[in-house]
């Protein structure tokens, strides 16, 4: 794989491939992090040591941006819509693989908080939560070892909370991210955003969800955003994973989506994401198809080369939607993005109701939310 | 398991009992990094226990009671290959008790007061979907079918229907205001959709107080059987659905029966083709939903993620098991490539297992002999060296055919011409939108179609040249009660759902109920009918000589037959006499025409039908008033002419023509209100049935005394619904439609869209009905020609319009109006989703 094709992210041993679902090799990896085998029956050994996520190389180089690819996309809302709503039919999971693919979900939360009110106090209880996301006795009851090592994906903060974060986090492997550029309208100059940008990074952050202008994608000023979201990269610098929120609810139509989600790529976007959270409609199965569709036609473009990750964000608060997504990611995009350097939730409240699920896993009773430590 | 647990929680929390973990599933940890899916099967509890609550044997639900007699065949799980329960096949004297039964209890439904009727349907939707899962679980294990399929889709349009009806039985007075039940109706049902197809069927039939005799599918009769139980729960009164359970011996025995009013069937081709046969002339109403070698459109204006998604739901949606399934995959070739990349890639994807499990895609064919019928094809594929693609395993117990494409195939193979019914999707390419059309409609079938394109342009131009009965745009399979399904040329005739549908089960109320007489004669000499008889010699000269005191003869005017607007002279060379109404004198003499005739006709015909039908109904309908107009200025010389034929009499001659104008008059404004309606389905998006030409018809006209006046009742809501006809006027009295084609010519008619060919009638009632370029037959005339044209039209299943009963046809009741309408009409529903923008979260899905 070339120095720019999918992370492998660091310290992450291969261990094993196969061919997924899109043609593209699977990589196995051991412990939360990993990837997924997809032939039944081949044990994995599962060490369970966090690894460190930290990105080491800038993983999706963009491309130049192609307009005539972006004008010719068509995404139809019927046919979307009417393969999001059949999904829950198609696919489900029971049992243990249900714990399993929670235990996964969890993995993949950006544990966020994104408020007006938040302190140095309630950033530092979710950091907390982020490193110990599941009860041990509920673990345990799994057979899941404490060596297993389960923390969510990242903790997503305000640039004002990054330094709490980074310090809350130290020595737990789990990365910051930072919201930037203006979030959630991204109504500010250009000059305020690339500082934004700055800062966070200097501030400790190694994810950072930048936000799309969303006048530019909608007044079809394309060359503008890819303009824009490439001078956010040159600002992350090469060590830090970007994610370009599309805010979704705002772009109107699916082809607006797809166009942005497009042109975010090119632009050399390591993760798309659907929404800020603040938007009226945020992550729904029809739009997350719809971006999906697009990474996959990306990756084709690049000769299966770039991979790029997808954040849905907003609206996931069940556990039973989480395995939607999942399933969703590992049918359309396969079981190399079934995994937090490939994925990753925006979310808040899923996690309670994840591990709440869990313990019905674990226990065979339904629990209530405030027998569960809070974030 | 417990002692790690407590040792790390229990002072916090108390300890409890573990569930149980299965000792063959891999530790949770591996489960993490494997990510697959898991089993996750339905429980059949409930099922096993109905099937227990009948000790597991059913047999014939007649007149409210359950009699198992008869030798017991076992209903078997395709998914496992378990037996499930075993049945008493009706012998014939069963089949004989249900029909007396559904005669008996058609006196009294038959006149309950539609509310009544709309109760009970009502009664039974409710109980259905009370016992919706019940019913899943029972259709998942004896169709092999996956359990989301039915729960999510079979049960919930089953029960539609029921609903649906149920308001149809409460308005049907007001509605259906001209028109009245039939009485006993055979319904025989295949085993793809057994409790769908019990539902289309059933919930017309009783909504417009029909009594029934049902047949499921020999494979598939539980669902049937669990409807029966639903039935008693519904209080619905015994014997107005009787339910036998035989074979193809007493599926025969249900339509040759002298008590059957209709036949309703859905299966295949092959079948509908020899029903068709054994109800000729019988006066049995027939509809018929046949096979399909559906085509799927994808231009490279499409979405094409979306059209795979469309072929998912369109050929891998119940094992392809579909008589619409879009089997034929046409591509445009500059996104070939790429598009059957994608179908690949998406088909990787598909998951085949038990019927039972709720994580796949597909699960079981229907049985072993369906099995090798798909591989069969596949192999004959393989054969002619075609690419077959199968990327996905299948269990290895019970009968299941991988999801397959088929590329590098051709129009000449049988895999593009043939139906297959399993999950085979065969694709070609085409360079434009016409070729397109032209591949799509080079099929003997005609049930549905798929078009993807984001133009809508496009979109509706594909949709309204595909000659097939259900159009989807943007998807595939989308069905609801309030929409018709039926197809075109060999799909069968007749729809399902819908108003339309409601016509299946109706008659007009003046014409007779019970079956007419088909003899042994009738049957025997079947073979030399229409062979004509010897050209008469030459005899007297017309009008009796010349002219009166002048020695000259008359100036001869023999008419020629009137093909493609001009006037040619009979292949045959020879002339039949008209003699006047009191057989003395030779009024003149018509051509003689043979089956060459009829095959230039036909020829003609098809020529302009295309054109004439894409003319604005504005246009028709001036053509038809100036035809009026015409004819009204030479009122005179018709009704003297009609006069000399008939002998009726200036005053009833002249009435006739009046008529006639006014009958033209009538169906020029038919032209443009009677283009069809929008569906008020349960879609997002607009859902409209329009109402197209039947194509070329050809008709017969009766030899009774009203010779213009029938002659211009049949051509006229044909050619101005969009129809080029062939018609052969009245045998006794071709005179005056012979005189009429002055007036067309000078009426902008163009040619080939009215073709008159005289001769003797069954000559030409046997050519058209067999001819396989005509699409319908009307034959006004005798129960024999009924017969034969029935029998004969069956060869490419032309919608057959006949009748045996002398019209009065000066009466608008029968006459005119919305009967010639339909007969004229093919009902096309086209779907049409909409949007643009996005959902909100809260969408539903």
């Amino acid at each position: 794989m070339s120095h720019h094709g999918r992370r492998l992210f660091s310290g992450a041993p291969i261990s094993g491939s196969g061919q997924g679902p899109v043609g593209q090799e699977i990589v196995e990896v051991e412990g939360p992090t990993g990837g997924g085998d997809l032939s039944p029956g081949k044990e994995v050994t599962v060490k369970g040591e966090i690894t460190d996520p930290t990105f080491g190389e800038k993983y999706n180089p963009g491309m130049p941006l192609d307009l005539k690819w972006i004008e010719s996309v068509r995404a139809n809302k019927s046919g979307l819509e009417m393969r999001a709503a059949q999904l829950g039919g198609r696919r489900t999971v029971k049992k243990d693989y249900q714990a399993a693919w929670l235990l996964r979900a969890i993995s993949c939360i950006d544990l966020t908080t994104l408020s007006g009110d938040d302190t140095e106090g309630n950033v530092r209880r979710l950091c907390a939560k982020a490193a110990n996301p599941v009860r041990q006795d509920i673990l345990s009851a799994l057979n899941v070892p404490s060596s297993f090592g389960l923390t969510t994906g990242a903790v997503c903060v305000y640039p004002a909370r990054v330094k709490d974060a980074v310090s809350a986090l130290s020595g737990t492997g789990i990365p910051v991210a930072s919201v930037a550029t203006g979030f959630p309208s991204g109504q500010i100059k250009l000059e305020h955003k690339l500082a934004e940008i700055e800062q966070c990074v200097e501030d400790g952050a190694r994810e950072i969800d930048i936000v799309l202008s969303r006048d530019k994608c909608l007044r079809g000023d394309w060359e503008g955003v890819y303009e824009e979201v490439k001078l956010f990269k040159q600002a992350c610098g090469p060590s830090v994973s970007m994610k370009t929120i599309l805010a979704t609810g705002e772009l109107g139509t699916y082809s607006t989506v797809t166009r942005a989600s497009l042109v975010c790529m090119m632009a050399g976007a390591d993760f798309i994401k659907t929404s800020t959270g603040k938007e009226s409609v945020n992550a729904t199965l029809p739009v997350s198809l719809a971006m999906m569709r697009a990474i996959r036609d990306y990756y084709d473009a690049s000769g299966k080369e770039y991979r790029v990750g997808y954040k849905p964000a907003g609206g996931i608060s069940t556990a039973k939607d989480s395995l939607l997504y999942l399933a969703l990611v590992k049918d359309e995009l396969g079981d190399t993005w079934l995994n937090k350097e490939m994925f990753r939730f925006g979310a808040s409240s899923l996690l309670g109701d994840c591990e709440r699920q869990l313990h019905h896993n674990a226990f065979g009773e339904y629990a209530a939310d405030y027998y569960m430590p809070s974030a | 398991m417990l002692s790690l647990r407590s040792v790390s929680s229990s002072l916090s929390f108390p300890l409890r009992l573990l569930p149980r973990r299965s000792l063959s599933t891999p530790p949770i940890t591996t489960l993490f990094s494997r990510m697959s899916y898991g089993p996750a099967p339905e429980d059949d509890t409930a099922a096993r226990q109905w099937l227990q609550s009948h000790e597991g044997t059913f047999g014939a639900f007649i007149d409210g009671q359950w009699i198992k007699e008869g030798p017991t065949v076992p209903n078997t799980s395709p998914s496992t290959g378990e037996t499930l329960s075993k049945t008493h096949q009706s012998p014939r004297s069963l089949l004989d008790l249900a029909i007396s039964s559904s005669s008996k209890a058609f006196e009294t439904w038959s006149t309950l007061s539609p509310h009544a009727r709309s109760r009970h349907l009502y009664s039974i939707a409710r109980n259905l979907q009370k016992h919706s899962r019940l019913l899943s679980v029972i259709e998942s294990l004896d169709n092999g079918k996956p359990i989301r399929e039915v729960r999510d889709s079979d049960v919930p349009l089953a029960v539609r229907h029921f609903y649906y009806h149920a308001g149809w039985a409460q308005i049907l007075n007001e509605e259906m205001r001209d028109y009245k039940p039939l009485g006993v109706i055979s319904q025989i049902i295949p085993w793809n959709f057994p409790l769908l197809m019990l539902a289309w069927k059933i919930a017309p039939a009783l909504a417009t107080g029909n009594c029934v005799i049902l047949k499921p599918a020999p494979s598939t009769r539980l669902s049937a059987f669990l409807f029966a139980d639903i039935l008693k729960e519904s209080g619905l009164p015994d014997g107005v659905v009787n339910i036998v359970s035989g074979d193809n011996d007493i599926a025969g025995k249900m339509v040759e029966d002298g008590r059957v009013d209709k036949v309703a069937f859905t299966g295949s081709t092959e079948v509908g083709k020899m029903l068709q046969r054994k109800v000729a002339g019988r006066n049995v109403k027939l509809s018929l939903e046949l096979g399909g070698k559906s085509p799927v459109i994808v231009y490279d204006s499409a979405d094409l993620d979306g059209a795979v998604e469309g072929l998912v739901n369109g050929i891998f949606y119940n094992q392809g098991q579909v008589c619409c399934a879009g089997s034929r995959l046409l591509v445009q070739e500059n996104i070939y490539d790429k598009f059957i990349e994608k179908v690949k890639r998406r088909m990787a994807t598909l998951r085949v297992g038990g019927s039972l499990e709720k994580n796949i895609d597909m699960a079981a064919v229907i049985d072993e002999a369906q099995r090798s019928r798909i591989e069969e094809f596949v192999e004959i594929g393989r054969g002619e060296g075609a690419d077959v693609y199968q990327p996905t395993e299948c269990p290895e117990e019970g009968c299941y055919y991988p999801p397959t494409l088929i590329t590098n195939v051709h129009s000449t193979s049988r895999l593009v011409q043939e139906e297959i019914f399993g999950p085979v999707l065969v694709a070609q390419s085409f360079r434009t939108p016409n070729e397109a059309i032209k591949l799509a409609n080079n099929s003997r079938y005609g049930l549905s179609a798929g078009v993807w394109t984001e133009q809508l342009g496009l979109a509706l131009e594909t949709a309204l040249s595909v000659k097939a009965g259900v159009l989807w745009v943007n998807g595939h399979n989308n069905f609801d009660a309030a929409a018709g399904f039926g197809g075109y040329k060999e799909s069968g005739f007749g729809r399902e759902g819908g108003k339309e549908g409601l016509y299946e089960y109706m008659k007009l109320k003046w014409k007779p109920r019970g079956q007419k007489a088909v003899t042994d004669e009738i049957v025997a000499r079947s073979d030399s009918w229409g062979k004509g008889s010897a050209a008469p010699l030459p005899s007297a000269p017309v009008g009796g000589g010349g002219e009166s005191g002048d020695l000259l003869p008359a100036v001869d005017r023999t008419p020629k037959m009137y093909i493609g607007g001009a006037q040619k002279r009979p292949d045959g060379n020879y002339v039949l006499p008209v003699m006047s109404s009191d057989g003395k004198t030779l009024l003149g003499q018509v051509g003689a025409g043979n089956r060459k005739d009829v095959r230039d006709a036909v020829q003609a015909a098809n020529k302009a039908a295309p054109g004439w039908g894409k003319r604005a109904a504005y246009n028709r309908s001036q053509i038809l008033f100036y035809i009026a107009e015409n004819l009204s200025v030479r009122r005179k010389e018709f009704a003297q002419r009609l006069d000399d034929m008939t002998g009726c009499g200036a005053e009833e001659a002249s009435k006739e023509v009046e008529e006639s104008i006014s009958r033209l008059f009538t169906y020029a404004s038919y032209a443009d209100k009677y283009g069809g309606s929008v569906q008020e389905t349960a879609f997002y998006g607009v859902t409209t049935s329009v109402n197209e030409p039947v194509g070329v018809i050809g008709m017969v006209c009766d030899s009774h005394d009203r010779p213009l006046l029938s002659f211009i009742s049949m051509i006229a809501p044909a050619i101005v619904r969009g129809n080029a006809v062939v018609v052969a006027p009245s045998e006794k009295f071709p005179l005056v439609a012979m005189d009429l084609y002055q007036v067309l010519d000078t009426s902008d008619l163009p040619g080939g869209v009215l073709n008159i060919v005289t001769g003797e009638s069954s000559v030409i009632a046997k050519t058209l009905a067999e001819h396989q370029h005509v699409d319908g037959v009307w034959y006004f005339g005798d129960v024999e020609g009924c017969y034969n044209v029935q029998k004969r039209a069956a060869n490419n299943m032309k919608r057959t319009f006949v009748c045996s009963e002398e019209r009065d046809w000066m009466s608008k009741e029968e006459g005119e109006g919305e009967e010639f309408l339909r007969e004229a009409s093919e009902v096309k529903n086209i779907w049409m989703p909409m949007g643009e923008s996005m959902s909100g979260a809260g969408a539903a899905y």
